[in-house]
């Protein structure tokens, strides 16, 4: 009688994993290891989520009335800002920098990133710039209330006259956050041109990879661009140049243009990567190759270039001559090609394959379909008439967070939940998770969807009051709001729980292709004991085909889940 | 056999979407507010497309979507995997085609729109005081209602001139031939208007939802903007812009009127003395900050330092109360 161990066989893990006495301290120091400083990443960008989050729960406290009746306006105004300039620099930027920090070394199969050291840097800044953000609620006169553009000349009036005031502190922090995301622009780079795995051609990289290389391009191409316009911003406030100022003969539409230059192409560096995670979990869930896989692999290079070409539909409304308009508008509609691409080829993947509805599978699936809502709205805003009645409304603030919160977040979510396994070892609870997709789901729908009317009605956006015509959309989008803010709660009781004590799991839970999955859950230190050799295609699904030549962690192939060629003795 | 059923369904499927869309389509027209200014229609006609097409290419990418998650699901103890289909070169042309033809044409439609609303001069709607790089260009025939009512105001009587000031918080309307301001904007109904728009500080957004125009003000810039109202009313100007703390509260009425009457209301501002006008910013600051009673708290966060807002403006048409167009 021979008792079978039905745990996952003990495999040495040098890698901290809950339960292992003063591991967990290792998240809180200098560590150069990939792995680390992507959960670091993670766990402290969720952190701010919350913070956001909560201001903008505030915000629809007080929208939930015509009259700014909850928070006085110079609050209201202090909250949007900060909501958008947390969500965007403390939140998403950061959550998807730490899940391919986790994930490209791995997925190229390489030991860690090219330049550890400054990918260690690059975190530690994060935490700075969260200081300085939050600090600004504290100086007299408050944080900045100008928008998360910052646009002048409203972000050049000083009301309290100090010198170190909102404004100034929100400028540092944002300039500070360029010069980490440019380090990592780099680091990035040259990791995935230069340390892919013997064998891996560019058309066997996985999809995932491919967006991370064309987000971390545009930010090396934009951010110089930004963190000038900021450059000139704080030297306008401070010490009293004019580069932007009118009274002095500056001209607040050069901002504009420094501005948008980076920041358009900015909101590709968040979907880029939530699109490379649909690509990555569609064919694991549905068993089935990704369809399309070397169109959807260039399309990510091409909205990398095309998006550094519209950014003036942002602009459609501002000083901005016809035939600039009109150009910009062709360009807008362009960008659209690129991803509409992608989202046809995921809809070819999942027909006629065999679909599992995993939690991180329903996050994509979900995540997709809102995309393609957002994406027809977006065309909408490219065509400069209609632009003209609806910018600066709330069809523009429904159409960027259908973007932002139901595609991007349902991105990182399925992300999150389809990498667990791999990060800690565990297996998370589906029941929780299912639970999570729902209420994340339907408040997304309830909180954005009514913003579509009351923009086109008129409803301006940015605003701390508004007429009695627009009561009845905001009061559904109040509700949904909270409701998006209680969905929070089963995502983090079940991360905790499971991360301590859910069911242990071995290298490959989910039967998938990856060079990720060939490795202990969670890798050891440096991820394999040999790299190895790839000799097929990142999507082998239905083909019976081994991923790789060699076997790169000898003693992790007891496993028939294993797709390493079977070594015959 | 099979094959025939797929088309089959396929093509009932594709029809019942046409049909929604269309319908869709005609509901598009009452998600606005009425359409006062012949460049409201304009833009109506234009959204209808736009949504139509929109709900078409929605419909028709979720329903094979649904259909698969449906009918495409593991079984529950098959572990095998799906079949290894990695692309299909025809649909993928197809489908790179197909959108990018239609975004062209999205953006030739949206030019030719752009173009009708601004019947006379360059193919400008807003006029920059920049070295003229486009030579005058007249519209093509007329063929249907909004252009024809453009071009009557524009041929039978003169562009009436309105200068406007935006600051930190009113909106003045200055009526240079009788040279009268008022915090209200009066306008003749069935004629062109030309705005020349002014900021006294930071920018601001000219935006009236009835007339689905909007342009931003900007310091030191003039900027001309013209439009023609084709419906009697009143409507709602809001500042568009992001523009400081009481920007919420940047609005003024807007009335279109007959052309008599207009003119009636012209004479009596012209004989009124200048008076201050209700301003909310204004109002709203000095409650909080009242000095002679106790501070009146009506808010449960209070707040931290502002830009005083300008006192009230003087001007000869004074209304003593908030903006109250009806909604729309």
């Amino acid at each position: 009688m021979t008792n079978i161990s039905l745990e996952a066989p003990e495999v040495i893990r040098g890698q901290p994993y809950p339960g292992a006495p003063d591991n967990w301290k290792r998240f809180f120091t200098f560590s150069t290891d990939h792995k680390v400083i992507g959960i670091q990443y993670i766990v402290t960008s969720f952190f701010f989520f919350l913070i956001g989050g909560t201001l903008s729960m505030i915000m629809r406290g007080e929208l939930i009335t015509p009259d700014a009746d909850l928070v006085d306006r110079t609050v209201y105004n202090a909250l949007f800002t900060m909501h958008g300039s947390i969500m965007l620099f403390m939140w998403t930027f950061p959550v998807l920098v730490g899940l391919g920090n986790y994930l490209v070394p791995l997925m190229i199969g390489a030991r860690d990133m090219a330049f550890p050291r400054l990918n260690a840097v690059s975190f530690w800044m994060v935490p700075v710039v969260g200081i300085l953000m939050l600090a600004s609620f504290l100086v007299p006169g408050g944080p900045s209330q100008s928008g998360w553009w910052a646009y002048p000349p409203v972000s050049l009036q000083n009301p309290t006259g100090n010198l170190i005031n909102g404004q100034v502190l929100w400028i540092l922090a944002v300039a500070i956050s360029g010069v980490s995301s440019i380090m990592g622009g780099v680091n990035f780079v040259t990791t995935i041109f230069k340390m892919r795995s013997p064998g891996m051609t560019w058309f066997r990289t996985p999809a995932f990879v491919w967006s991370v290389l064309g987000a971390q391009l545009i930010q090396l191409y934009g951010l110089p661009a930004l963190t000038g316009g900021a450059v000139m911003l704080l030297l306008d406030i401070t010490i009293g140049t004019s580069f932007f100022a009118p009274e002095r003969g500056g001209n607040p539409i050069l901002y504009q243009h420094f501005f948008w230059f980076y920041s358009h192409p900015a909101v590709y560096v968040m979907i880029l990567p939530a699109f490379g995670i649909f690509s990555e979990v569609l064919p694991v869930h549905a068993r089935k190759p990704l369809f399309g896989y070397r169109v959807i692999a260039v399309s990510s290079i091409l909205i990398t270039v095309v998006s550094g070409l519209v950014w003036v539909h942002h602009m459609f409304a501002s000083a901005t001559p016809s035939w600039m308009r009109i150009l910009f508008m062709v360009t807008s509609m362009l960008v659209a090609i690129p991803s509409g691409i992608k989202v046809f080829g995921w809809v070819a993947t999942i027909w006629g394959g065999k679909i599992r509805f995993t939690t991180p599978m329903l996050f994509a699936l979900g995540g997709i379909s809102n995309w393609l809502f957002a994406g027809i709205t977006g065309i909408f805003l490219a065509s400069v008439p209609i632009d003209i009645h609806v910018n600066n409304t709330y069809f523009v603030v429904g159409h960027f967070h259908y973007v932002l919160y139901g595609a991007i977040v349902m991105g990182i979510y399925a992300g999150i939940y389809h990498w667990f396994p791999k990060m800690t070892g565990r297996m998370y609870y589906e029941g929780l998770g299912k639970l999570h997709f729902a209420l994340t789901y339907l408040g997304t729908a309830l909180t954005f969807l009514p913003m579509h009317p009351a923009g086109l009605m008129g409803m301006p956006r940015r605003v701390a009051s508004y007429d009695l015509e627009f009561a009845y959309w905001n009061v559904i989008a109040s509700i949904g709001g909270f409701l998006l803010g209680l969905s929070t709660l089963p995502f983090i009781l079940n991360m905790v729980s499971s991360w301590i004590r859910g069911e242990k799991v071995g290298n490959n839970p989910w039967r998938a292709y990856g060079l990720e999955w060939l490795t202990s859950s969670p890798p050891t230190v440096e991820n394999f004991e040999e790299l190895p050799l790839v000799v097929s295609g990142p999507y082998g699904y239905g083909k019976n085909q081994a991923l790789v030549g060699n076997i790169p962690n000898p003693g992790l192939t007891q496993f028939s889940e294993s797709l390493t060629q079977q070594q015959t003795s | 056999m099979l094959k025939l059923r797929a088309i089959l369904v396929m093509t009932v499927y594709a029809i019942l979407v046409a049909l929604a869309s269309l319908w869709m389509a005609k509901q598009s027209y009452s998600w606005f507010p009425p359409e006062a200014a012949a460049e409201a229609k304009l833009l109506d006609d234009l959204f209808s497309l736009f949504t139509g097409l929109g709900t078409f290419i929605y419909l028709g990418v979720i329903g094979p979507f649904l259909y698969s998650l449906v009918f495409h699901r593991a079984k529950k103890y098959d572990m095998s995997d799906g079949p290894p289909i990695e692309g299909n070169t025809w649909l993928e042309v197809v489908w790179t085609a197909v959108p990018l033809v239609l975004v062209l044409t999205l953006s030739f439609v949206s030019y030719r729109t752009y173009e009708k609303m601004a019947v006379r001069g360059p193919m400008e709607l807003v006029h920059l005081h920049m070295p003229e790089i486009i030579q005058p260009a007249y519209a093509d025939p007329f063929d249907s209602t909004p252009q024809q009512e453009i071009q009557n105001a524009a041929e039978t009587a003169p562009i009436e001139q309105i200068d406007v000031t935006a600051k930190q918080w009113a909106w003045i309307f200055h009526y240079p031939e009788r040279d009268i301001t008022s915090t209200e904007l009066h306008l003749p109904v069935d004629r062109r208007v030309r705005f020349t728009l002014r900021s006294q500080d930071v920018l601001h957004g000219f935006y009236i939802p009835a007339f689905r125009l909007k342009q931003d003000v900007v310091p030191n810039h003039e900027i001309n903007f013209e439009l023609t109202p084709v419906k009697t009313g009143t409507y709602r100007l809001r500042d568009s812009m992001f523009s400081g703390t009481y920007f919420a509260a940047n609005q003024a009425d807007v009335v279109v009127q007959p052309f008599h009457e207009y003119q009636q209301w012209l004479a009596d501002a012209a004989a009124g003395s200048p008076t201050p006008a209700f301003n909310r910013a204004a109002f709203e600051y000095s409650q909080a900050n009242d000095r002679e009673g106790a501070t009146k708290d009506k808010v449960a966060v209070r707040g931290w330092d502002t830009i005083p807002p300008a006192p009230p403006p003087v001007v000869n048409y004074a209304p003593k109360h908030e903006p109250d167009s009806p909604p729309a």
